[in-house]
């Protein structure tokens, strides 16, 4: 059995999951029965400021009958009580002192504000503060939020008031809602935070009703611009995640990644890309605290089978991987092969390569079933036929190098090699 | 022991003839099979289907919401779309070539789907399609079943006023007086036909039949084409002795009996044994034990592996509690008292044939069943007389889509000899498209 315990910051739990700062961790009840559930820690729904929500607050994105592909809220940070959040933190501490409590922070947007705020959050024995700079909507107006997350130089001043007075691990939350999330991170990072943690949500519009006219979520007839989470976000969180990873002064920190994750594969993506613990809020809030046995139980195979006897053995392990375009090796040349005896004659591969691709699919008629067969000359090696094959493994791509050596792209033009003729 | 009707409740009634493959409960429900469907290029189901329908396309409309426009796909290919989703031998057509067979996976429900696609539309009659401008051409049609209809639909769209001759006194044809209720019930059979009138420019003439009230020599002076889709009708004999007796009656007979009158009005005997394996033979064995036979026995000269019907209808009478006597044909019939008591039978063997189809062939030994009614369903044959009285060319009763007269032309089972519904429904098209370029 692989020890698939965490470590962040001498924030320890049974395990890298935790739940992120929203709905499912707002309040004592929920965040006991994710305790009761099996989850790793909690990171409380963001405190601050007192505020007010509407209804509705929700809307999904569905994609060909498959339910909550993307999630987008236009909640804001908890309108409970900050004395009655406070008492709960501290119940749900002492009920499960092996797991992990970090509180979400937004406060107004001043010195005293944001260091009443960590004594007040720091005397329930919280383990970790999590600074909210990126919740896109409501609190961005009144200065806050993403308006921090969007702003360097305003990210490195409110962390450094925190850093004044916080004793307990700082995690500073990036919001994804910038061209890239590593300037705000170094700035995070230069100003002392202890961890970083992306990805906060995307600002969107999920959809318009086409009866009505009114964008989702519709609020008395009208909408406003909304946070998108859910797997529908998890590449562009692993891309987010890898910057930070491969960057020299936020690399200094450890990350906390969120966005979209659902399984245990999701998370051991986000930690083979430099993820520590992983947060988790809208797989929970569509299925439930319940989710976490798997999650655990995969992650505890994947590793056995694998070699790994703790986390650590494997967080960040594919960050070298990932390298800019014009480190890739030109003469590295795949061709696509079709399975005849597993081929269903679907002809996805067809049309997908011959409207959308290169014309690198023959098909020959047969009556019901066609056959196809790639032309490997003009195949490129794209994958497309591959990906939209639905059977499993029934096209693969089979390696014809160009040329023995590697050449990238400079390599290419210094040779002043051919380019394609058609 | 005679036969006898009202075996059973209006109750039991109702629920042996209820429909046996009821429709999506809920467009939820249709979702999740349609978001199944692959999209498939060339799509293997749209080939299967004799009327081309293009599957892959309707069912990508469900899932859009655009149930007009999937409703528009499929009546456009087949405007009998509707009835077809219940009487097509899916299995052999569009669902037997969905690829998920390949897989070993289930295949898409597509005939359900084409159901729940068509369903509202034709009882509601949504005004899908809109008939051009009259042309003043004029098109009589002898028969309004599928071929009929469809050939009528067609010609109407293009601004042909057509006028049907129909002997019975509902349309539909076999949809409507040939095909096991619980397959398709009379109502809806009305509904369809309904639907296709509600295009405008048809007028359906009921009681009309060919050779007995109209002559074809009157038809081609008062039109300016004929179209014959009389279909075939006569059952074939088994030429064996005691074919007379009192409680031998044609698969063809029964059936219409029991789409003509109320349920409890029709007689069945005890001990039924019915004669053949294809369609047909089906739909009067699992009817005559819905109708209350204690023991319903099908008798067929081949094996499994021959026989007409497909697998799934094989599955209905099987679990009917029907039973199965394969390698056996009918000897001779034998009665007392001028009804039926017995059905003797060759146990047949099979020999190797040139055509690969092999032969059944009889060996010497009998068999008896004790029985109090046969129905005979080895087929039907073309009306013969008919055809050699109007002077058309034919083959063994079967004649041309385009006749040796001029202006007439033909289509159905009166020219294939007689295959499924959906076969007549392409015919029809075609028989317009011959028509139109006959006439412009």
């Amino acid at each position: 059995m692989a020890d698939i315990s965490a470590n962040f910051l001498g924030i320890k739990s049974p395990n890298p999951f935790w739940l992120a700062s929203a709905p499912p961790t707002d309040k004592k009840i929920n965040v006991l029965r994710a305790f009761e559930a099996g989850w790793g820690g909690v990171v409380w729904k963001t405190l601050g400021s007192q505020v007010k929500n509407v209804s509705s607050r929700y809307s999904a994105v569905d994609y060909n009958g498959s339910r909550v592909m993307g999630f987008n809220n236009i909640e804001l940070i908890s309108d409970r009580p900050l004395d009655l959040n406070l008492k709960e933190i501290k119940e749900c501490i002492r009920l499960f002192p092996d797991r992990a409590m970090i509180v979400s922070l937004m406060a107004d947007n001043d010195r005293q504000s944001w260091h009443q705020l960590i004594r007040q959050v720091e005397d329930t024995g919280a383990h970790g503060l999590e600074l909210n700079f990126g919740c896109p909507h409501g609190m961005t107006e009144r200065g806050m939020g993403a308006a921090v997350g969007q702003d360097p130089e305003i990210a490195r001043q409110v962390v450094e008031w925190v850093m004044e007075a916080a004793t307990i691990p700082v995690i500073t939350k990036l919001t994804p809602n910038v061209h890239s999330v590593v300037p705000t991170g170094r700035a995070a990072v230069e100003a002392g935070t202890h961890a970083l943690s992306l990805i906060n949500t995307i600002q969107s519009v999920t959809g318009v009703d086409l009866d009505t006219f009114v964008p989702n979520p519709n609020v008395g007839g009208r909408s406003t611009f909304g946070g998108y989470c859910g797997p529908a976000v998890k590449p562009i969180a692993l891309k987010m995640l890898t910057t930070i990873s491969q960057d020299k002064i936020t690399s200094r920190v450890p990350v906390s990644g969120i966005g979209g994750i659902e399984t245990w594969k999701d998370a051991v993506e986000f930690m083979l890309l430099g993820a520590t613990t992983l947060q988790v809020c809208t797989a929970a809030m569509k299925y439930g605290f319940r989710i976490i046995e798997d999650m655990c139980d995969g992650l505890n195979n994947w590793m056995d089978e694998k070699g790994f006897k703790t986390i650590n053995d494997f967080i960040g392990k594919s960050v070298p991987a990932l390298t800019n375009w014009e480190e890739l090796d030109i003469n590295y040349h795949i061709v696509a092969h079709i399975n005849q005896d597993k081929c269903i004659h679907c002809g996805l591969c067809f049309i997908g390569c011959e409207d959308g691709s290169h014309q690198a699919i023959n098909l020959s008629y047969g009556n019901p079933y066609n056959t196809y067969t790639i032309k490997e000359d003009e195949c490129v090696g794209c994958n497309l036929c591959k990906l939209v094959c639905p059977v499993d493994n029934c096209i693969t791509m089979t390696e014809q190098r160009k040329g023995d050596e590697y050449m990238n792209w400079k390599d290419f033009q210094r040779k002043g090699l051919p380019l394609n003729d058609h | 022991m005679p036969l006898r009707n009202n075996r059973l409740t209006d109750d039991e009634y109702k629920q042996q003839f209820g429909d046996i493959h009821p429709p999506f409960e809920s467009h939820s429900a249709a979702l999740v099979e349609a978001n199944r469907c692959l999209f498939c290029y060339d799509a293997p189901c749209t080939k299967s289907c004799p009327t081309s329908i293009n599957v892959p396309k309707f069912i990508k409309q469900i899932t859009t919401d655009n149930m007009k426009g999937a409703a528009y796909t499929i009546l456009t290919a087949n405007i009998m779309g509707g009835g077809c989703s219940r009487v097509c031998p899916v299995e052999k057509l569009c669902e037997g070539a969905c690829v998920f067979n390949l897989m070993e996976e289930e295949a898409i429900p597509i005939a359900k789907l084409q159901r729940y696609a068509t369903d509202k539309v034709i009882r509601e009659k949504w005004p899908l399609f809109e008939r051009k401008q009259s042309t003043g051409k004029k098109v009589a049609i002898v028969g309004a079943g599928p071929a009929g209809l469809s050939c009528a639909h067609a010609l109407s769209r293009e601004g042909v006023d057509v006028t049907i001759y129909e002997k019975e006194s509902k349309g539909g044809g076999l949809m409507t007086y040939g095909i096991a209720a619980y397959k398709v019930t009379p109502q809806f059979c009305e509904e369809e036909v309904d639907y296709i009138l509600s295009l405008g420019g048809i007028e359906i003439l009921y009681n009309q039949e060919l050779g007995k009230d109209i002559t074809l020599d009157t038809l081609q002076n008062n039109y300016d084409a004929v179209y014959l889709a009389f279909g075939v009708g006569l059952a074939r004999q088994l030429e064996i002795p005691g074919e007379q007796l009192s409680g031998v009656v044609n698969a063809i007979n029964f059936i219409y009996d029991i789409r003509t009158n109320n349920y409890p009005a029709i007689p069945v005997g005890d001990m039924v044994a019915v004669i053949g394996m294809g369609m047909t033979a089906i739909d009067a064995a699992t009817q005559a034990k819905r109708l209350g036979a204690k023991e319903v026995t099908l008798v067929y000269r081949r094996t499994q592996q021959e026989m007409p019907c497909t697998e799934a209808e094989l599955n209905i009478a099987k679990l009917d509690g029907c039973k199965i006597i394969w390698l056996a044909a009918p000897k001779e019939i034998l009665g007392e008292n001028g009804k039926v008591t017995r059905l003797v039978c060759h146990v047949m063997k099979l020999e190797a044939s040139a055509n690969g189809r092999p032969t059944p062939v009889i060996t010497d030994e009998i068999i008896t069943l004790p029985v109090d009614m046969v129905i005979k369903a080895t087929g039907q044959m073309p009306f013969e007389q008919l055809v050699h009285s109007n002077h058309l060319e034919n083959d063994k009763g079967k004649i041309e889509s385009v006749t040796n007269i001029k202006g007439v032309f033909a289509g159905g089972d009166c020219v294939n000899g007689g295959k499924e519904v959906v076969d007549a429904i392409q015919a029809g098209k075609e028989g317009a498209e011959l028509i139109l370029e006959y006439l412009f």
